[in-house]
């Protein structure tokens, strides 16, 4: 008896608890329906009397500000890094498993120690990098920042060693090269982990703000998080607006996250590492 | 296992031509050029970067000079480093910040785990409620808590003087505040990967533990701290080590909130990095803050390695 009614009061605080993770985002949503004069209206009204929807939409998506291209700018960049990143460390996990020559332990360590340099503290180099090579204010500069991934193959490395080598041994006996049973035997028995890391990776692009504030000038070239500091900069307090495009930024990850969760939350337990 | 030898004795030359494309040397070749693309990109991120902003750190260069421009000044920069008020600002924040977004989210998302997982059907609810914040992008979280948190119109304030205080905190837009509050929305929007990560750990440990301690007679809290802390021991350890990192690598919401004011009373490394970097032109000066900020984390992981194996 004591237990259950422990377990209802704790379930009861929490539930508080969690209000507070709920309402800014409930507030954001509310007031992204409002009229400028009502957002900050006090006491709150959760569900707005008069709403004035239409009209922040149409500033938000077809004002002054090119949200529409923000948006078009976010999906290209984080749609083409998500698909290089999955290449380019399912190759190297792909060699460093499922391959046998010299020096690939080498490199598995060079991988680990390069995997705590933080990115902040090559920032300078990169950018002259890219200077260099005619890069800069160009979304090659962001996909090129971020479609490696020490962190990625290090996951896949350790999922295909699970893999037993017999179906690979299968495919080479038929006849198979090695890139055909990299493409057609390897790739097709990592799927489910490609699909979390796809997700992970499509995240943490959209929402990347270093590299766009570094790369990008054009303001035609930004992607949303940037596009975002733009609403700030030119409708200076008017929140209603400022809440709309916040939650048209957020929308598709929430999708995203509505429809995979199970995928996105194994992919960060996985052992996350955010960035 | 068969070891490849690179280069061909000349004696087997004329054996060698023959049979080069043994399937090992072929498989060698397969497997440096499925390489290639990490290499190359490990070797201009990595490698290069890092020997050039050292170098970089020992020099003078505003980067519009050219090449040619670079000056050779030894350790000025890191002698500069101890004298620079904004540096000694930036060190003492991403300290504060890091005591505040470390030992205290970690406690209360461990509390937190434990009691979801133990909330029967509202499990799944209270993880995706926690969730929400942390793959949202921070910049618009940040825009919403920049409008919650308006010193005098914001809902927050509001609510705070019709609870009868009559001067709320300026949050923000107050130096005494505004780490503090930067710190209130960084935790706000990741507590629920800390909380992620403790329950998957807490799946690890079997019930037949606990099963055997309610046989003996222990109560709730001793269960918390004699079995549930001591197990999660290895997952407490790694959260430790990447929210540390993580914590002095923050940059995106000081950006886009403050800019690192009012008066430094926010600012960071990183942000240090930007300003001198980005806005001043100072290459060689943030280049040693880059090695300083690395310094710092190379020392933080290896100390926290050291006490996590003890």
């Amino acid at each position: 008896m004591a237990t259950k009614l422990s377990k209802s009061i704790i379930t009861v605080l929490l539930g508080a608890f969690s209000l507070m993770f709920l309402t800014p985002l409930v507030w954001m949503v509310s007031s992204a329906f409002k009229f400028e004069k009502d957002v900050m209206r006090f006491p709150i009204q959760w569900i707005p009397e008069k709403i004035n929807f239409v009209y922040n939409f149409k500033s938000v998506w077809m004002g002054r500000v090119p949200f529409y291209d923000f948006y078009w700018n976010s999906l290209k960049v984080a749609i083409i890094t998500t698909l290089i990143t999955l290449l380019i460390s399912t190759m190297s996990a792909y060699a460093l498993t499922k391959l046998r020559f010299r020096g690939r332990h080498m490199i598995f360590l060079a991988m680990l120690s390069f995997m705590i340099i933080p990115d902040q503290a090559t920032l300078i180099p990169r950018f002259l990098i890219i200077r260099w090579l005619g890069l800069y204010d160009t979304h090659a500069a962001i996909i090129l920042m971020s479609m490696f991934s020490i962190y990625f193959t290090f996951l896949l490395r350790q999922f295909m060693s699970d893999i037993s080598d017999e179906y690979l041994e299968a495919a080479r006996i038929d006849g198979a090269g090695h890139l055909r049973t990299f493409f057609s035997i390897m790739i097709p028995l990592c799927r489910p982990v490609l699909a979390t890391v796809a997700i992970i990776k499509f995240i943490w692009t959209w929402n990347d703000y270093q590299n766009p504030l570094i790369f990008l000038l054009s303001k035609k070239l930004y992607t949303i998080p940037l596009g975002i500091t733009l609403f700030r900069d030119d409708y200076t307090n008017n929140y209603a607006i400022m809440m709309m495009a916040a939650l048209s930024a957020i929308i598709p990850l929430l999708a995203i996250f509505i429809i995979m969760q199970k995928q996105v939350i194994n992919g960060i337990a996985l052992g996350g590492v955010k960035g | 296992m068969e070891v490849v030898k690179q280069t061909a004795g000349a004696s087997h030359a004329a054996e060698a031509k023959k049979k080069f494309w043994t399937p090992s040397r072929r498989e060698a070749l397969v497997g440096w050029l499925f390489l290639i693309p990490e290499i190359v990109g490990m070797l201009l991120l990595n490698v290069f970067a890092l020997g050039f902003s050292l170098y970089l750190s020992f020099s003078k260069w505003d980067m519009l000079s050219g090449l040619p421009g670079i000056e050779w000044i030894g350790l000025g920069n890191y002698k500069e480093l101890f004298h620079d008020p904004a540096i000694l600002e930036a060190l003492k924040n991403n300290l504060l910040y890091t005591v505040m977004t470390v030992p205290i989210p970690i406690a209360i998302a461990l509390v937190l785990a434990v009691v979801i997982n133990n909330s029967g059907f509202l499990k799944s609810y209270f993880k995706v409620v926690f969730f929400i914040p942390y793959i949202s992008s921070i910049i618009a979280i940040a825009a919403v808590w920049s409008a919650l948190l308006h010193p005098s119109l914001g809902p927050v304030n509001q609510l705070l003087m019709q609870l009868g205080i009559d001067a709320p905190p300026k949050w923000l837009v107050d130096p005494k505040t505004s780490l503090l509050s930067i710190a209130i929305i960084g935790t706000w929007a990741s507590l629920g990967y800390t909380i992620i990560i403790y329950t998957a750990g807490l799946t690890n440990i079997s019930n037949e533990i606990y099963e055997a301690s309610e046989i003996d007679g222990a109560s709730p809290l001793k269960k918390f701290f004699r079995i549930t802390v001591p197990l999660l021991r290895p997952t407490t350890f790694f959260l430790a080590i990447t929210m540390l990192i993580g914590s002095f690598k923050v940059f995106d919401i000081i950006s886009y909130l403050t800019e690192g004011g009012p008066n430094n009373s926010s600012t960071v490394l990183v942000y240090r990095i930007y300003e001198e970097g980005f806005r001043n032109y100072d290459m060689g000066y943030a280049s040693a803050i880059s090695w300083l900020l690395f310094a710092i984390i190379g020392i933080i992981t290896a100390a926290t390695w050291k006490l996590g194996k003890d």
